[in-house]
C-alpha cells in the first residue's frame, strides 16, 4: 500500500487539520478545477463521450466498493457481476411486477445487496484466501441462475425493459441528467468510502487484512467487521447493478457474466491495491480501454478486416494488459502516479533520505 | 441405464479436468483458473493438425498433445515463475488473466465458429450398445478409458516415478525438498506440463464427442468443483468428487430442470465448503477458525 507522497514542511498541528479531507492550498484548487471541469464536461462533449463518462462513473461506483472489500478488508470475491444482477434484478422485477418509482427500487436494491452480501460473507467466517474466492464465485452462479430462471418463467427471454425513471413528473433520458446523476452517485460512493475507511471500520479492515489472528488480539471483532465489508461492500455493488439496469433500461443476465467480474477486479489490480484513488483510475482505464483498442484498429489500414475481430482482440488485449500489470508493476496505476508524484518533489534528488522517509 | 452411463462419461470428463486443477494445486498451491481455456486450446491445436496432416490422424493427435505439453511449460516459465511467493489473488488473476488473453486468441486465430475435429481427422464416432440396452458414444467410451489410462498413469507416476516422488516432496515442503536437491522450477513446470496434457485431451476428446466451441470454458470452470469437492491436493479425491458432481448433476438434469445443469456443481460445492471446506480427501490446511 502505497501513501501519496507530500512535500516536506506540511505538518498537521491541530485535530481540525487532522480530520480535513483537503489539507493544503494546492490541493484545495487543484481539487476546485477538477471538479469545474467535471461540471462543465458535459456543455463540451460529445453524446458518445458523455456516455463513456456516464460508464466510468458506473463503474466507479462498483470499482469502489470492491476496492472497500478486497484492497482493504482483504476479502478476495469473485462473486461481483453477481451483486450487481441482483441490483439491477431487483429493479427489473420491482419494476416488471409492481411498478414500483426508483425511490422505492433503489433501497431494495441496496437491502437485497446487503442481505446477499450476508450470505456472500457467511463463507468468509471459516474460509480464507482462494477457498473463500471460490465459494464467492459459487454464488455467482447461483444468482445468475435465479436472474435467468425469472427471465424464462416469466417470458423475458431476452431481458426485462425498464423505462427511465421520473423525477417530478418528468422522465430522465437526456444524457447529460444522467451525466450529473452518476457523476453524483460516485462521488457520494467515494466519501462514503473515504469515510468509511478513516474511521473504526476502516482502521478495522486494515487491522484484519494484515492479520487476522493479531486483529482479534486487539479486540476487534473478526466475524462482526468482515461481515460489515461484505455488507456494505454488496449494498454498494447491488445499487451500482441497479443504476446500470435504469441507466441502460434493460436488465438481462447476458451482461453479468463472469466476465464483468473480473473486468472490476481488473479495474482494483490496474489502479493498485489498497488505494480509493487507483479505484477510480483503474474503472477509468478499464472502461476506456476498449474504445482505445477499437480506434486503434480502426486506424490501421484495412479497418474492414478488422472490425469483426474487434471482441477478439479486446479480449486478448485486456488480458495482456492485466498480466503485464500483475507481473511488473503491481502497485498499479497509483503506484506510477506516486512515482511521478515524488520525482518532481524530490527533485534535483532521485531518493528520498533514509532517515526521513515514512515509507 | 442410460442414466448411469451418463454419470459415467460425466464423470469422467470431469475428473480428466479436475486432475489438472490437483496436480498444480498440490505442487504449486496455486489455483489455475485458466484450466478450461488450456483444455479449450488443446482442441483447437488437435484441429489444426488434423487439417495439416490431413493422410495420417494419428501423427495429427501426437502432435496435438506435444503441443499442449509445450503450452503448459510456456506458461509456466513466461509467466507464473514470476508469480511464486505472491499473494493468492495476484496469483488467481494470473491465471484468469492468462486465461482471457487464451481466449482472445482463440477466436482470432480460430474464429467463434464451432468446429469439428471429428470430420477434420476423418473419423467416425459410432453409437455404442452397452450392458441392458443403454448407449455410449465411441468418443465418450474413449473418454472414460483414457481416464483411467491417466489416472493410472499419474497414481504409478506419483508413486513408483523419481520425479513423481520429487513431486511430492515438492508439494509437501518446497523448502526442504529444494535443500535436498529438487530443482524447483523444473517440478513447477512437469506439473504445469501434466495439467495441460491431461486438460488438452479432455478437451479433444470432448470437441471430438460433440464438437469445439467457447462453451468449453464453462465446463473447465464446473469441473472445478469436483476438484474441490474431493479436495484441491488429492487425485483420489478429484475421483470420487467428479463421480459425486456428475451424479448430482445428471440426477437434476433427468429429474428436475435441464437448466439445472450449470449451478448444480456450484451447489454440490458450496455445500462442501460449508461442511468440509477442505474436501473428502484433502488435507487440512490452514483453514482453522481464528
Amino acid at each position: 500500500m502505497s501513501r501519496p507522497p507530500r512535500a516536506s514542511g506540511y505538518f498537521r498541528t491541530s485535530y481540525a487539520q487532522d480530520l480535513a479531507l483537503v489539507g493544503t492550498r494546492f490541493e484545495r484548487t487543484s481539487l476546485g478545477v477538477f471538479i469545474l471541469a467535471l461540471l462543465a464536461f458535459p456543455f463540451i462533449a460529445s453524446a458518445f463521450q458523455l456516455d463513456l463518462a456516464c460508464q466510468v462513473f458506473l463503474a466507479c461506483v462498483g470499482a469502489l466498493s470492491l476496492m472497500l472489500l478486497t484492497g482493504y478488508a482483504g476479502q478476495i470475491s469473485l462473486g461481483h457481476a453477481g451483486l450487481m444482477a441482483a441490483g439491477a434484478f431487483t429493479v427489473g422485477i420491482l419494476f416488471r411486477e409492481t411498478n414500483a418509482p426508483f425511490w422505492i427500487t433503489l433501497p431494495a436494491a441496496a437491502l437485497v445487496g446487503a442481505l446477499l452480501g450476508i450470505i456472500f460473507g457467511l463463507p468468509s467466517l471459516r474460509l480464507r484466501g482462494l477457498y473463500l474466492a471460490v465459494s464467492t464465485l459459487a454464488l455467482h452462479f447461483v444468482v445468475i441462475y435465479i436472474g435467468g430462471e425469472y427471465e424464462s418463467r416469466r417470458g423475458f427471454s431476452t431481458g426485462i425493459v425498464i423505462d427511465p425513471p421520473t423525477l417530478g413528473g418528468v422522465a430522465i433520458s437526456d444524457g447529460r441528467v444522467w451525466y450529473f446523476i452518476l457523476l453524483a452517485a460516485a462521488a457520494a460512493t467515494l466519501l462514503l468510502c473515504v469515510n468509511l475507511l478513516r474511521a473504526r471500520s476502516g482502521r478495522a479492515w486494515r487491522a484484519i487484512r494484515a492479520h487476522e489472528t493479531v486483529a482479534e488480539a486487539l479486540g476487534i471483532s473478526i466475524a462482526g467487521y468482515k461481515l460489515l465489508a461484505f455488507v456494505i461492500s454488496s449494498a454498494i455493488t447491488a445499487v451500482a447493478g441497479a443504476l446500470f439496469a435504469y441507466y441502460r433500461g434493460f436488465v438481462s443476465v447476458e451482461a453479468f457474466s463472469l466476465f464483468l467480474t473480473i473486468q472490476y477486479l481488473a479495474m482494483v489490480i490496474i489502479g493498485g491495491m489498497g488505494s480509493l484513488l487507483g479505484a477510480l483510475l483503474g474503472a477509468a482505464f478499464v472502461t476506456i480501454f476498449p474504445y482505445i483498442i477499437e480506434t486503434g484498429l480502426l486506424a490501421l489500414p484495412g479497418a474492414q478486416r478488422y472490425a469483426s475481430l474487434l471482441f477478439a482482440v479486446n479480449y486478448a488485449g485486456f488480458g495482456l494488459v492485466m498480466i503485464l500489470f500483475l507481473i511488473f508493476e503491481p502497485l498499479g496505476l497509483v503506484g506510477i502516479w506516486h512515482r511521478i508524484q515524488s520525482y518532481f518533489l524530490l527533485w534535483p534528488f532521485k531518493h528520498r533520505s533514509a532517515s526521513g522517509s515514512r515509507r | 441405464m442410460q442414466l448411469i452411463v451418463n454419470i459415467i462419461v460425466l464423470a469422467a470428463i470431469y475428473a480428466l479436468l479436475a486432475c489438472g486443477y490437483v496436480l498444480i494445486y498440490r505442487v504449486s498451491r496455486v489455483l489455475n483458473m485458466a484450466h478450461g481455456e488450456i483444455a479449450m486450446l488443446g482442441a483447437y491445436l488437435l484441429y489444426t493438425t488434423a487439417s495439416l496432416f490431413v493422410a495420417n490422424p494419428f501423427t495429427a493427435i501426437a502432435v496435438a498433445v506435444v503441443m499442449s505439453l509445450t503450452v503448459g511449460v510456456l506458461v509456466y516459465v513466461l509467466l507464473m515463475r514470476k508469480m511464486t511467493g505472491e499473494m493468492v489473488l495476484a496469483a488467481i488473476l494470473t491465471t484468469i488473466a492468462i486465461g482471457i488473453l487464451l481466449r482472445g486468441l482463440i477466436v482470432l486465430i480460430w474464429s467463434a465458429a464451432q468446429q469439428h475435429p471429428l470430420q477434420a481427422l476423418h473419423f467416425s464416432n459410432p453409437s455404442l450398445e452397452v450392458f441392458g440396452g443403454a448407449r455410449i458414444s465411441a468418443c465418450a467410451a474413449l473418454m472414460v478409458v483414457m481416464t483411467a489410462v491417466v489416472y493410472g498413469g499419474l497414481f504409478a507416476f506419483l508413486r513408483f516415478g523419481r520425479w513423481g516422488v520429487r513431486m511430492r516432496a515438492a508439494g509437501q515442503n518446497p523448502l526442504l525438498a529444494a535443500q535436498r536437491g529438487v530443482n524447483l522450477n523444473a517440478i513447477y513446470a512437469l506439473a504445469w506440463a501434466l495439467s495441460s496434457l491431461s486438460g488438452s485431451i479432455a478437451g479433444m476428446l470432448i470437441a471430438l464427442d460433440s464438437g469445439l466451441d467457447q462453451t468449453m470454458v464453462v465446463i473447465g470452470l464446473k469441473a472445478f468443483a469436483p476438484a474441490l469437492v474431493g479436495g484441491l491436493d488429492s487425485l483420489v479425491g478429484a475421483l470420487v468428487g467428479s463421480l459425486i458432481v456428475a451424479a448430482a448433476e445428471v440426477l437434476a438434469i433427468h429429474y428436475i430442470d435441464p437448466l439445472l445443469s450449470d449451478v448444480v456443481p456450484f451447489l454440490v460445492l458450496i455445500g462442501m465448503l460449508i461442511v468440509r471446506p477442505w474436501g473428502l480427501f484433502g488435507t487440512r490446511e490452514e483453514l482453522d477458525r481464528v
